[in-house]
């Protein structure tokens, strides 16, 4: 099976429909997003209509739980004045762009999703499946934490978005880094780029079964993570027009995050600009 | 019928999962004596002793199997111990590891080491460095004199060999001020040329020094098993973490002195469920998840 995975959309409709053409194109059998259709950029309807339009299954983010319920903010939980601005600027922007029809499809999302494909059980979730904003960064999350995960759920593979970050770890039964058996996926999100000074977003390919590419040994599962170029500067034009932020529109032009920073381990901290 | 049987029901929490494994590497000891300690370390205070590498090195093995998220390191004064540097370089192949320091003590040479083994490791190194305000005057007096220099001369170096320190704070000004007193922490910061500060602020803990400096707990601040009906209560340290000391395991790095906190001699002994029943549990109960990095949450 070819299956493809967004994460964060952040009403990034541009990049959204970029990923489900490219995935298109690859052939896939089957499209998910991981949560967070909202926040960010413009126009959240956008997002919606095309996620619901294109047979996406969706897993609740924190933000379209804090949409779908009209609470107060969007759970992200940050400390900075100035990161709390700007979230409940887009925050505000997003519940009220957003119709009653998508808020009460959002109410109606699961928190996560088990499916199995050629043997290799599944568990689809936002931040992890204990906890819808738990944030599982590379540099912050040991192996044999992310090896106990999969035993406690009775899955193989984990599939998780939220940081905004993509990466993966695999490892044995025993819990040793090695070679696939088991994994942790983050599959990174369309809604902004990865903080490295590049433009494009990622989405992430999984192949099981007889589509895993010819190895040595045959993988039960592998992953592709893929760059996806959209049409930013047109997105960043809307967002100019909706009068959104323009710390927001930088990250858009530049490939660099500019809030919302205070939440990155140090490893993650260091390899962008501020 | 057994709810008639126990009318005097205990605010019970239970070790949900052990993400967090603490090291009280240092003991009770410290090079400096803070007013505000809540654990009254000093240089004299050999309530609590260092540990070996060695031990450190059994519990890392031991914390595989319970699938520990991270480590953290505190004593007293973490540097102090003269093995720390080769526990975190073993610690990093294990997990992210974060050190509570004070700053004072650091040696170029020591992070140098360091940094080697946070860039050889999956894992990042974070260094929460305390200091009680931007300015001596508000430092000083709670922490010694001249160790606000001595503390951002720490940061300095730190911030020279690439680490990105979480200047901590305990709150010893009212929480309204917050907002301003970070910003000028932030302002001071970036003139000596530190501009992604990270900073994080904690309560103060009416524990040790503190009990005496101020007031200790009243006999009100308490949490009762009605008002864990619906609280979240991984907001609680002790839900999550356990602590490795020279005496056993304690529940959590803030009563690791107070009565019943040693749990057991192994990790095992020490998953049971703890009453919260302490003046400090009514601070973690009000302010929730004081103890982790703001990346965690
Ligand atoms: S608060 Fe920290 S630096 Fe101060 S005496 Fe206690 S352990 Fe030492
Ligand atoms: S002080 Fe806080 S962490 Fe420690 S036992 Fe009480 S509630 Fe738990
Ligand atoms: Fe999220």
């Amino acid at each position: 099976m070819r299956l493809a995975f967004f994460g964060g959309i952040y009403s990034n409709h541009l990049a959204l429909a970029a990923a489900i053409a490219d995935a298109r194109s690859r052939g896939v059998d089957a499209m998910w997003c991981l949560g967070d259709l909202g926040g960010f950029g413009p126009h959240p309807d956008r997002t919606c209509e095309l996620i619901r339009n294109n047979n996406v299954s969706v897993v609740q983010g924190n933000y379209d739980h804090s949409i779908g319920h009209g609470l107060n903010d969007c759970q992200c939980g940050y400390t900075d004045p100035r990161d709390n601005h700007f979230a409940q600027l887009s925050y505000d922007y997003t519940l009220t762009h957003n119709c009653d029809d998508h808020r009460t499809w959002m109410r109606t999302l699961p928190a996560q999703q088990r499916v199995e494909f050629d043997g290799v059980r599944l568990l689809l979730c936002h931040g992890s499946p204990r906890r819808t904003n738990e944030f599982l960064w590379d540099s912050t999350t040991s192996t044999q934490f992310l090896a106990k995960m999969c035993d406690n759920n009775a899955c193989d593979v984990i599939l998780g978005t939220h940081t905004g970050l993509h990466w993966q770890r695999t490892w044995d039964e025993r819990g040793a880094v090695s070679t696939k058996s088991r994994g942790f996926i983050n599959v990174g999100v369309l809604g902004r780029p990865e903080n490295d000074g590049t433009i494009n977003v990622w989405y992430t390919l999984l192949r099981t079964g007889g589509d895993v590419g010819a190895g040595e040994a045959p993988l039960p599962w592998e992953v592709e993570f893929v760059p996806l170029i959209y049409d930013h500067e047109r997105l960043a034009c809307e967002m100019r027009d909706e009068r959104l932020p323009d710390e927001f529109i930088q990250t858009i032009l530049t490939g660099w995050w500019t809030t919302c920073l205070e939440v990155l381990p140090s490893k993650e901290r260091r390899r962008g600009q501020w | 019928m057994n709810s008639v049987a126990n009318p005097e029901q205990l605010p019970i929490v239970e070790l949900g999962s052990l993400d967090e494994l603490w090291f009280q590497v240092a003991g009770t000891r410290c090079n400096l004596s803070c007013t505000h300690c809540f654990i009254s370390c000093s240089p004299h205070n050999d309530s609590f002793g260092f540990l070996s590498f060695e031990e450190v090195e059994r519990r890392l093995l031991e914390a595989v199997e319970w699938g520990v998220k991270e480590f953290y390191f505190t004593g007293g004064e973490p540097f102090l111990n003269p093995q720390l540097v080769a526990m975190l370089e073993r610690t990093l192949a294990f997990g992210p590891a974060t050190v509570l320091t004070n700053g004072t003590v650091l040696k170029p040479e020591w992070l140098e080491r360091l940094r080697a083994a946070e860039q050889g490791s999956l894992y990042s190194l974070e260094f929460r460095v305390s200091i009680d305000g931007p300015t001596p005057e508000l430092n000083d007096p709670i922490r010694g004199p001249r160790t606000f220099e001595r503390a951002m001369q720490g940061v300095d170096l730190l911030v020279q060999f690439g680490f990105l320190p979480i200047v901590t704070m305990t709150r010893v000004w009212d929480e309204g001020q917050d907002h301003e007193i970070l910003g000028r922490f932030r302002d001071v910061l970036r003139q000596r040329g530190y501009g992604r500060a990270r900073l994080k602020v904690l309560p103060r803990l009416l524990l040790g020094a503190e009990a005496n400096r101020t007031c200790g707990y009243s006999s009100s601040d308490r949490v009762t098993a009605e008002m864990l009906i619906g609280y979240d209560k991984s907001q609680l340290v002790c839900q999550h973490s356990r602590v490795v000391t020279d005496r056993g395991i304690a529940v959590c790095p803030i009563l690791i002195d107070s009565p019943g906190a040693i749990l057991g001699d192994t990790l095992q002994a020490a998953n049971r469920s703890f009453a919260v029943t302490h003046g400090a549990c009514a601070t973690c109960y009000q302010f929730g998840a004081i103890c982790t990095n703001p990346s965690h949450k």
